[in-house]
């Protein structure tokens, strides 16, 4: 099948890294205008996404997806590799995700950042982003999507530490960036395998020698992009980056670290179908990676004070659901895009809320010295709960859609393998209902904690804009996204066939269940945080399962314990080899040299007779020499 | 006669030259016993010479007497000189270079 070449597809990227390259280029004559240029820029990028996906419609299901060729990058004998675009049913999903949240973000960024010596530079690399991971998700072989992938990284290392002059900040930022390159290692040994093994890295490529190859060679690809997917996506064990990312500026959180940059593992995922789906065992490690995150992130999450920590740990938790969905195979892809597209709307929304907030007071993140907020910020209160209602997935706001399909899937899943999945995903759902609606009620409507000098107030409309948009996207979303399995037809053909459906429990035992937990989750919290009061500051004596948690369930103590503490006793062991055994040897041949001068210098004596003689002796010793050998 | 005795005589000659630049301190005699040792070289240069019966040998004496000849002028100055400046011939006093 040939596909349908469309030269309008390098404009979506163009536009955006223009707008990074010349901002940063112009420097300081750009500063008067260069948030508007950003974002004209990724609005247009958006309207060419648009336009995309209303040519896609008129199209036949078949001839959806369109391709187009840059340029040759790489020719070396057999081995062809172009810098080609892809779109298809799946990037155009992300595609307007990132575009349109990413542009959202913009109009907000404008306000937010007007106080910014520094606004054009985020603007930039809030257009490098938009530029980088577009790319990301429009490359056509894992070698496009491996540029976008450390574009998106390298994006993400420059916003985390935008305030660099923070050595907190600075210090995060190379976290983030250490603990993705894990994940990175992951994606180019992947592309190594598939080149080795299978001598293609295109993603048509690899899927149309997926079924020939070893199971084993799949198995080694799947999880090599597994830990790629790890890494860019806060998952179990490479997690711990994500909480500290939360140093970068509040935008910055909600389109990189919440609704798109995040997600690249989920894509990743669900683009290698094929190979995951030839890799059985692989793609239960997928399962059980996002089964543990989502609770794991959840119960950090439940331990948080810092507004913008707790939703970190929530976004950990949640695309520990759409891991655990796309590692559901066939049945499970298009619901894990599905929630990656409603979590992108409410928790992109949510954080933007938490900006608000923030910008309202004083850069106060503590949730302990909130309170009572509703009534000053009435519409950040209102935006924000909507997207609270949307995650822990109150019918019929976007999150009980999708996450209901996911805990369904789940459970589907068969045999003891279903009922685990299933009741980690369910028990993630009360924990999710528990820690959000702690977040809702410690900022918003317990009585007030904060000082006098305090003054709350509600965000310009620049800022509420955004949040009233994705707002409404969260409360829609899922509903339009279901309807008639939408999603679900759209990305099908993209998908193999799954095969027999089994149902343990019908779907509406299943919501009950799910509504049930969420029910216990916003009981508990209501009756922790609500009915009884407070402390403006966290409580000390708490139990060992607290202070875990409040630690982050100790991920730090253990990647310090067993990383870096032996690499930095590894490291300096071999200083010390450095130093005695490298040094030693060049230092030696340096004192051999001067100890054999100094000791030759005795016969330099000056006297000319001395010298004659030697030259005498020398000569004989020659003559003999030669007499003897030519004897 | 036989050709021998040409060599011999000019190992004899090469040899009380040797000795005298190594034993000698007098700047003037070294130098006549490095004259003697070339002289006693070009000896042997002719003699061989004489012996294979081409005249290659006799050429390089020339050469030699040539370039010797220079030598004694740069030498002589060299010698001249330094006794100026230090009222001594002898070589030992000459050994500033050592450092």
């Amino acid at each position: 099948m040939t596909m349908v070449t469309n030269n309008g597809l390098v404009y979506l990227i163009a536009l955006p890294l223009f707008g990074a390259v010349s901002l940063l280029l112009l420097g300081r004559r750009a500063d008067k205008w260069g948030h508007l240029l950003a974002t004209a820029l990724s609005a247009g990028s958006f309207a060419v996404g648009l336009f995309q996906l209303s040519e896609m419609l008129g199209r036949a299901t078949e001839s959806r997806p369109v391709t187009q060729k840059l340029f040759t990058w790489i020719s070396v004998g057999s081995f062809n590799v172009d810098a080609s675009l892809l779109l298809d049913q799946l990037s155009i999903c992300f595609v307007l995700l990132i575009t349109g949240v990413g542009t959202l973000i913009h109009i907000y960024s404008i306000s937010y950042m007007s106080h910014d010596p520094d606004r054009r530079r985020f603007f930039a690399y809030l257009n490098l982003f938009i530029a980088a991971m577009l790319l990301l998700v429009l490359g056509d072989s894992y070698l496009n999507l491996y540029v976008g992938w450390e574009g998106v990284g390298l994006a993400s290392y420059l916003l985390i530490g935008f305030w660099n002059q923070k050595a907190a900040y600075a210090t995060a930022s190379k976290k983030a960036f250490v603990m993705n390159r894990i994940g990175d290692m992951g994606l180019s040994f992947a592309i190594m395998i598939a080149f080795a093994s299978l001598g293609t890295v295109s993603f048509s490529g690899v899927e149309e020698y997926a079924h020939h190859a070893s199971e084993a060679t799949m198995t080694a690809i799947g999880i090599m992009l597994l830990i790629a997917a790890v890494g860019k996506s806060a998952q179990f064990p490479l997690q711990a980056w994500l909480g500290d990312a939360m140093a970068g500026p509040t935008p910055v959180s909600a389109l990189i670290h919440a609704a798109t940059m995040v997600t690249a593992g989920v894509y990743l995922i669900v683009r290698s179908n094929f190979v995951f789906d030839a890799a059985p065992n692989a793609q239960l490690l997928v399962a059980i990676i996002g089964a543990i995150t989502l609770i794991f992130g959840a119960l950090i999450g439940t331990a948080k004070d810092d507004i913008k920590k707790a939703l970190a740990a929530s976004t950990m938790s949640q695309i520990g659901y759409m891991i655990l969905g796309a590692g559901l195979g066939p049945a499970g892809y298009a619901f894990a895009i599905m929630h990656l597209l409603t979590h992108g709307f409410f928790k992109a929304g949510m954080f933007l809320g938490a900006g608000s907030v923030m910008h309202g007071m004083n850069d106060e993140v503590n949730m302990r010295k909130y309170g009572a907020l509703r009534k000053f910020m009435p519409i950040t209160f209102i935006t924000f709960g909507l997207g609270y209602l949307a995650i822990i997935g109150v019918p019929p706001f976007a999150g009980f859609y999708s996450k209901d399909m996911l805990i369904e899937t789940a459970l589907n899943a068969g045999g003891i393998k279903g009922i685990l999945l299933g009741g980690t995903a369910l028990l993630g759902a009360g924990i999710t209902a528990f820690y959000m609606t702690r977040v809702m009620i410690l900022t918003f409507t317990s009585p007030k904690r904060w000082d006098d000098n305090q003054h709350p107030h509600e965000s310009p409309i620049l800022m509420w804009l955004p949040m009233a948009i994705l707002a409404i996207g969260s409360v829609t979303s899922g509903f339009l996204l279901s309807r008639g399995d939408a999603l679900k037809h759209w990305l099908e053909p993209l998908f193999e066939e799954h095969g027999e459906h089994t149902e343990l429990l019908p779907p509406i035992v299943v919501s009950g269940l799910a509504l049930t937990m969420v029910a216990i989750g916003v009981a508990i919290a209501v009756v922790k945080y609500q009915l009884s009061d407070v402390d403006s500051i966290a409580p000390e004596d708490v139990s060992v399962f607290t202070r875990i948690a409040r630690r982050d369930l100790l991920q730090d103590d253990i990647n310090e314990a067993l990383f870096m503490r032996p690499g930095q006793a590894l490291t300096s062991a071999l200083v010390k080899v450095d130093e005695s055994v490298v040094d030693g040897a060049v230092r030696g041949i340096g004192q051999m040299a001067m100890g054999s001068g100094s000791a030759l210098r005795q016969t330099q004596t000056g006297f000319v007779r001395s010298y004659a003689m030697l030259i005498l002796v020398g000569a004989a010793v020659l003559i003999a020499a030669i007499w003897v050998v030519t004897q | 006669m036989a050709i021998e005795n040409y060599l011999y005589l000019s190992a004899i000659l090469f040899t009380i030259g040797a000795v005298g630049v190594v034993v000698r301190r007098n700047a003037i005699v070294v130098f006549m016993c490095i004259e003697l040792m070339l002289n006693a070289a070009n000896l042997s240069l002719v003699t061989f010479s004489r012996i294979n019966g081409t005249l290659d040998g006799q050429v390089v004496a020339f050469f030699t007497m040539v370039v010797a000849a220079c030598e004694v002028v740069v030498g002589l100055a060299i010698i001249v000189t330094i006794y100026r400046s230090r009222r001594s011939a002898s070589i030992d006093d000459a050994s500033l270079l050592k450092r």
